[in-house]
């Protein structure tokens, strides 16, 4: 009798690997970390946006404070849609830094006045140099950098009212 | 919800197509043939960060732009094929390799198949042995005669 029970055993891998597999085609495979989680924000030397002549590096990032930096465009439709809730987050007094991706600065500037500015400064970056050493992919993306300037969170993609409270705030207060 | 998770991305996938078109994929000149192969094959085997299956040598999406233009400086630069995708990995993560590495974390995926294959010759070969075996073995003088009695139980008297 166990002898015949050991007939199933390939039954019974074929039926495991099959679920395995199964799960694997409702993963979203934009929900991946990103590579430089809990690694250094990369060293950089950029201009502001809002201004030509400052000149600014990672030490912008490293000061002790909670950081939220996010990557937009002009160009972009969901970075406006998020624009609320980053000046939502602005208000409860999270710093917010920017990364001008890919824009003019005429552009750049337009779309703050436009849609409100929740950025202490945003970091010039027309030819997406800083955004490729980020990984970035497409905008909006979003990286939490802690006090000592280490990356702990990432978020790919528009950042929704309830993105918000149930990721963004405890990732927040978890490294403040 | 997987169903809107689909759609959205579908959408932005056209506003995507949409803002981007821009045009067909830049051709690049290269002094050295063995070059222009390195970078063919490197474009080929790197994988678009943001399709859904593109190597960066056939996507039109910006980043695949910006991913061939580091390719091809790096290559300028003398850099190896390893440090080029070591480079990238180190940047966009794993996903990018059409070959995953191997590594502690692949290990199963690499090993899998040739741990089946040597599993199933040694199952093979253990039902191979255990037949031999069973046929190789002479009766004992006591089967023998119980097989005498059954030969002749059917025969006429």
């Amino acid at each position: 009798m166990t002898r015949r029970l050991l007939l199933l055993l390939p039954l019974l891998g074929f039926l495991g690997l099959s679920l395995f597999l199964y799960q694997g085609l409702s993963l979203n495979p934009f929900h991946r970390d990103s590579a430089l989680m809990a690694r250094d924000f990369p060293e950089f030397d950029m201009v502001t946006l809002e201004d030509p002549e400052r000149r600014v590096d990672r030490s912008l990032l490293a000061n002790g404070e909670v950081t939220l930096v996010n990557v937009w465009g002009e160009w972009c439709p969901e970075c406006k849609r998020e624009m609320p809730q980053l000046l939502d987050l602005a208000e409860r007094g999270i710093r917010l830094v920017g990364i001008s991706y890919k824009d003019t600065r005429e552009k750049g500037l337009g779309f703050l006045e436009d849609f409100g500015n929740p950025f202490e400064i945003n970091i010039f970056d027309p030819d997406g140099e800083l955004a490729f050493e980020l990984g970035v992919y497409g905008a909006p993306e979003t990286f939490l950098v802690d006090r000592e300037g280490i990356i702990r969170y990432h978020h790919t993609g528009y950042i929704s009212a309830s993105d918000v409270r149930e990721h963004i705030l405890p990732e927040v207060q978890k490294w403040q | 919800m997987a169903v809107i998770r689909l759609a959205l991305i579908g959408v932005l996938t056209l506003l995507m197509a949409g803002t981007l078109q821009a045009g067909a994929i830049e051709v690049r000149e290269f002094d050295d043939p063995v070059l222009e192969q390195r970078y063919r094959s490197l474009t080929a085997s790197l994988r678009c960060p943001t399709c859904e299956n593109q190597a960066i040598n056939d996507s039109n999406a910006p980043v695949s732009g910006d991913m061939r233009d580091r390719v091809y400086l790096l290559l300028q630069d003398g850099r190896s094929d390893m440090e080029i995708r070591d480079h990238m990995v180190q940047r966009f993560g794993d996903y990018v390799l059409y070959n995953p590495r191997l590594e502690g974390r692949t290990f199963l995926l690499w090993g899998l198949p040739a741990g089946l294959v040597v599993a199933g010759g040694v199952l093979v070969a253990l039902v191979v042995r255990a037949r031999r075996n069973a046929s190789a073995r002479e009766l004992s003088a006591e089967e023998r005669a119980r097989l005498e009695v059954l030969i002749n139980r059917g025969r006429p008297e």
